[in-house]
């Protein structure tokens, strides 16, 4: 997944805003921004954290600076360990080309020492959107590890696989009904890439989007549960 | 069946949350760090061996009516949580014992897995 192909398949998927949210890293999120200057497609930084309790948790972010401020967060929560490319891969950080920038050493395939209520906050403070990710599937999710939404999580929204069927998922979590949700790709390869949840907002930020998941002011989204092609 | 107390006791465990039920009764144990999976296979009057400290913990106690939750690993629950597990009455029994150990020392103690069938 370089930048300039991710760039092209958002586009050609009709995409208006992506978001990049490597594991426990932001790095690469600046290079995908660039590839995406002059296409239209909004690029959001962000992270797709690892909590304590290994609950992922999507960070987004309007600015590559406060996303590097949370990045100096996260590091400080992580272990001290390297990466083992054998059992993890390559953690490269690339360019907007997609040429090689560096490799990070660092062990991202870990848990930070950071709670997921406090991350939700602390995202918050940094004028963030934090939305637990694929909260349906069956490892490193908040209903997997948590049993059900803690009472005072206070995230903005809650992210649904793209294999979530409304009728059986709120079945079998009828307090789903109570969340905004949304649906993404939780790509890893450009074909994973999905087009699923429809935003109204004036612009491509994290308050017009936070005004959308409550929705506040006109700001809507709403999520395509059954899309024609996949 | 072992009691609680007799657990606090054998094991060296420092009790959190609430103190109002230690002479309860113990029928079978059960360990995971997935509260999901816990909700499934834990029932009432088990101890849950467990590494997580989060407050979605004293909830799945109180929901299941178990015995107790042993935290492991010198895991501490936040001010909030414990204050919660004394209103609802969960014991919450921390120590810095890998959940490895405790299982192991549970199981010299006759808990088991599941409960003795009643004759």
């Amino acid at each position: 997944m370089i930048p300039p192909l991710i760039v092209r398949r958002a586009c050609r998927l009709g995409l208006g805003i992506i978001a990049v949210t490597d594991h426990n890293a932001c790095a690469n999120a600046e290079a995908v921004i660039r590839a995406a200057d002059g296409t239209g497609l909004a690029v959001l930084p962000g992270m797709e954290l690892q909590t304590r309790e290994e609950v992922h948790l999507l960070c987004l972010f309007d600015t590559v600076e406060q996303c590097g401020q949370w990045q100096a967060e996260v590091w400080r929560a992580l272990p001290p360990l390297a990466n083992r490319e054998e059992f993890f891969g390559p953690q490269y950080v690339v360019d907007a080309d997609g040429e090689w920038v560096r490799t990070e050493e660092r062990l991202l395939a870990a848990s930070a020492e950071i709670g997921l209520e406090q991350a939700v906050a602390r995202v918050h403070a940094l004028g963030g959107l934090a939305i637990p990710a694929h909260v349906d599937r069956p490892s490193f999710s908040l209903l997997a590890n948590l049993g059900m939404v803690p009472a005072n999580l206070g995230a903005d929204a809650l992210e649904v696989t793209s294999r979530f069927q409304p009728e059986e998922g709120f079945s079998q979590w009828p307090e789903l009904r109570a969340w905004p949700l949304v649906v993404n790709g939780d790509a890893h390869r450009l074909s994973e890439i999905q087009n699923r949840t429809l935003f109204k907002v004036a612009a491509p930020t994290v308050y017009e989007l936070s005004l959308a998941l409550r929705g506040a002011e006109g700001r809507k989204v709403a999520v395509d549960w059954h899309p024609t092609q996949s | 069946m072992i009691t609680l107390s007799e657990i606090v006791q054998k094991l060296s465990l420092e009790v959190a949350g609430s103190e109002g039920n230690l002479e309860r009764r113990i029928v079978a144990g059960y360990a995971s760090d997935l509260l999901s999976c816990a909700m499934n296979r834990a029932k009432k009057d088990y101890v849950w061996v467990t590494l997580q400290s989060h407050a979605n913990v004293v909830a799945v106690a109180s929901l299941l009516d178990l015995a107790a939750v042993i935290i492991t690993e010198g895991n501490r629950p936040d001010e909030e949580t414990l204050a919660r597990a004394q209103r609802e009455g969960v014991s919450l029994l921390l120590t810095p014992k890998t959940t490895f150990t405790v299982v192991g020392e549970l199981t010299a103690l006759g808990v088991r897995g599941e409960p003795e069938p009643s004759s």
